[in-house]
């Protein structure tokens, strides 16, 4: 008989990720590694998941995110202990747009979190899925990522880095057992979007959002918009002329 | 700042809101800044306990996670911030409960602390407090406080029904009581007048958990109603209730409630209950929460919004007390549209300003029509000082000072360990700050 699924989530500690854990472990109990960066943190998931279902099995690895060494190693001991059925790739970072633009290191650090890292730690699952021919690369990348506006263009500009990366991986194991789903959350109520539930700007339930990534993550969707609604804006937006778009305020 | 109402919709002050995520960084949110903070959780309180015009609410819904749950022991730690729901989802599959729940299942722990709310299993289980083994504190100068009924007792005693003045609660351990299943075995008995609810009361007391008790307070006067009383049961594999949720959309511009529908919704609720009056096995949410598969009910009031009130009154003068207050509402031509009457058992909260007390508690709800309204509610007021009696805090928006001295006999011990950075719209108007 075939063991308990195997998940890792990685930036585990993300309302959207936490959240979707918990749903799968409400589904079937589950081995489950979350990675992140900061243990107390990470483990309070740990034990939160563990209290929803004494079944699983759940471990925690803290990790350098930014670091290439630290991210392949870490990924080569996950698949130590076997192989990984999915991998939800969640961490990022909403900086703040003008200071962005004031303080290139600000910028750099924006573009490693929310673009080059998740795509290392992608490419490492690639490479471990690609031997076993098996399993589920399922990235976060964002609405922001597909059209870059003045308010946010240096995050969108890493979450256009996810989406095209995905593309490209799509691509590669088009012919395979490895699947690669992208993900693209609207502006969703979780500690990220503190700024702007300030600002007034409506947000959809996390419990809704994380739903729907796991429904769809399940049904192997290619690309999730989430709320579904933003697929249809989303292609308004990337498909409004310049002389329109450049008049919108976003 | 951004405007923040609490669930009888009477304001929409200004507030600093800041979401509190990180149980770890806590008290860095916490010192900061120069406004009074207030902890904030599903805010259904209905009157400014959780409100803290011109100021800080930290927003405790984030701290949502388990901590640990030993299944043998029922015992649960978990952070402030979780809902009761959540916890009565986790635990009742696995044969626990909460043994003490308000009517409505969506609010979070430390509000159910801070307010010590009782329900309609008083005279068996107490209220929510004594229930708790212990809890964590945070004071705005950083001092970390883990107290309970063994352990630092005197700030155990300020901090259940404390209504968050004493600090922020950021997590707590409950103790979970056994049953068998979610279902409840249930009956529905009609009575005609005060003499036969108290009856009901008193004979219902030894052989049922649940007992509680809806009254008409328009049609008559004369105190007739329906008594509704419960014990868990389990009667093997029931299909579980399908719960789906209405939202009530939008705010109507004037009530829903006015006195036509009053009139019309208490005379078909009697009698449509009176013909299902019986025995019945029910699941425990539509037992328990009867008001939660409509989301946002508080809206039908209209923009203006509603007064609860809620008042618990000594056994020896409860009938009359509540026959003056029953008149006094009919006289006046307002009527609630739920009214619950429901005896308190004879039992002491831990809480120093804990509402629950012996005796018999009546809670009411009224559109608010300004001058009227506040009119009609002095009233009130006067017949429960007469009895001796308090009103509760988590309904209230208007009590004066006096009243709640006299209510509450414990307020100076209780003054002593107030967090100075603590402040809500409750302890600016009956504490003087
Ligand atoms: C439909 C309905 C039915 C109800 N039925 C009942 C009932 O049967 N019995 C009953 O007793 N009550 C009842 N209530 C009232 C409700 O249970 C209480 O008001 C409860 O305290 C609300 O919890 P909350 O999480 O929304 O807290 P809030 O309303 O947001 O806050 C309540 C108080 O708790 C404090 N607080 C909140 N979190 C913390 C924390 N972490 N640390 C310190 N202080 C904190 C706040 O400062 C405030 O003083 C009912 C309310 C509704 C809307
Ligand atoms: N919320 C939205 O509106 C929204 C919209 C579209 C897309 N998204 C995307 O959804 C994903 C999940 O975010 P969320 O909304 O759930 O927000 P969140 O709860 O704030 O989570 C952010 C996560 O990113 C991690 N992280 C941030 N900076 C990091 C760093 N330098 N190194 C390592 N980890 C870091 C955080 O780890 P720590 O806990 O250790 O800080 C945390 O796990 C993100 O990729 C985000 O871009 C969110």
């Amino acid at each position: 008989m075939k063991g308990k699924r195997r998940i890792v989530v990685v930036g585990a500690t993300s309302a959207i990720a936490s959240h979707c854990a918990r749903l799968w472990l409400e589904n079937q109990p589950s081995d489950l590694t979350l990675v992140g960066r900061n243990a107390q943190r990470t483990d309070r998931v740990a034990s939160d998941l563990k209290v929803r279902s004494p079944e699983s099995l759940i471990r925690v690895v803290c990790a350098d995110f930014l670091d290439p060494e630290v991210i392949t190693t870490t990924v080569e001991n996950i698949f130590q202990s076997g192989d990984v059925d999915i991998v939800l790739i969640a961490h990022g970072s909403l900086p703040e747009q003008v200071r962005c633009q004031n303080d290139l290191k600000a910028c750099c650090q924006a573009l490693n979190i929310n673009g080059v890292s998740p795509v290392l730690f992608a490419e490492a699952f690639a490479k471990q899925m690609a031997k076993s021919n098996h399993g589920t690369i399922a990235l976060i990348g964002s609405v922001a990522g597909d059209r870059g506006r003045k308010s946010n263009y240096v995050y969108g500009a890493g979450k256009g880095l996810i989406t095209r990366y995905a593309q490209g991986l799509q691509h590669r194991f088009a012919h395979s057992r490895v699947k690669v789903v992208l993900i693209k959350p609207g502006p969703t109520d979780t500690p990220m979007a503190a700024d702007l539930k300030d600002k007034g700007t409506k947000l959809a339930p996390v419990e809704k959002v994380a739903k729907e990534i796991v429904e769809g993550i399940e049904a192997g969707r290619p690309v999730i918009y989430t709320p579904r609604k933003w697929w249809l804006i989303m292609m308004v937006i990337q498909h409004l002329p310049a002389f329109v778009f450049n008049k919108l305020n976003i | 700042m951004k405007p923040v109402s609490s669930w009888g919709r009477l304001s929409a002050e200004p507030h600093r809101v800041v979401e509190l995520h990180d149980p770890f960084i806590v008290k860095d949110f916490l010192s900061h800044g120069p406004l009074p903070g207030l902890a904030y959780g599903m805010g259904r309180s209905y009157g400014d306990v959780c409100l803290n015009p011109g100021g800080t609410l930290w927003v405790t819904t984030r701290l949502n996670h388990f901590m640990a749950f030993d299944d043998r022991a029922g015992r649960l730690v978990c952070e402030a911030g979780v809902l009761l729901r959540d916890i009565q989802r986790l635990a009742v599959p696995r044969g626990w409960m909460l043994p003490v729940t308000p009517g409505t299942q969506l609010v979070t722990v430390g509000g159910a602390i801070a307010n010590d709310v009782h329900t309609k299993n008083h005279h068996v289980m107490g209220s929510f407090g004594d229930h708790v083994r212990n809890l964590t504190l945070i004071r705005t100068d950083g001092e970390v406080i883990r107290c309970g009924p063994n352990e630092r007792s005197d700030w155990f005693a300020a901090t259940v029904g404390g209504l968050g003045l004493t600090g922020v609660i950021i997590q707590a351990e409950i103790q979970l009581r056994r049953v068998a299943g979610p279902w409840l075995e249930t009956e529905i008995v009609p009575y005609g007048n005060l003499d036969e609810f108290f009856r009901l009361a008193d004979d219902s007391e030894a052989d049922w958990e649940h007992t509680v008790s809806w009254i008409d307070c328009i049609s008559g006067g004369g105190g007739r109603g329906l008594f509704l009383r419960g014990n868990p049961t389990s009667p093997g594999n029931l299909p579980e209730p399908k719960g789906c949720n209405v939202t009530v959309p939008f705010v109507p511009p004037f009530s829903l409630v006015n006195r036509l529908s009053l009139r019309l919704f208490n005379m078909a609720y009697y009698h449509a209950k009176k013909r299902r009056a019986g025995r019945a096995v029910r699941h425990y949410e539509p037992f328990f929460y009867p008001l939660d598969n409509v989301l946002e009910w508080n809206r039908m009031y209209g923009p203006k919004g509603f007064f609860q009130y809620q008042c618990v009154v000594p056994r020896k003068v409860g009938k009359i007390a509540i026959q003056t207050i029953l008149k006094e509402i009919s006289r006046s031509g307002d009527g609630s549209f739920l009214a619950v009457l429901k005896t308190l058992g004879n039992r002491q909260s831990i809480g120093m300003l804990s509402f629950p007390q012996p005796g018999v508690t009546l809670a009411l709800d009224f559109p608010n029509k300004g001058t009227h309204t506040y009119k009609l509610l002095e009233r009130l007021d006067a017949i429960v000082y007469e009895a001796k009696g308090r009103l509760y805090p988590a309904k209230d928006s208007r009590m004066p000072k006096q009243l709640f001295e006299l209510g509450y006999p414990r307020l100076k011990e209780f003054l002593k360990y107030r967090d100075p950075g603590i402040s809500s719209g409750f302890s600016r108007r009956v504490m003087g700050g």
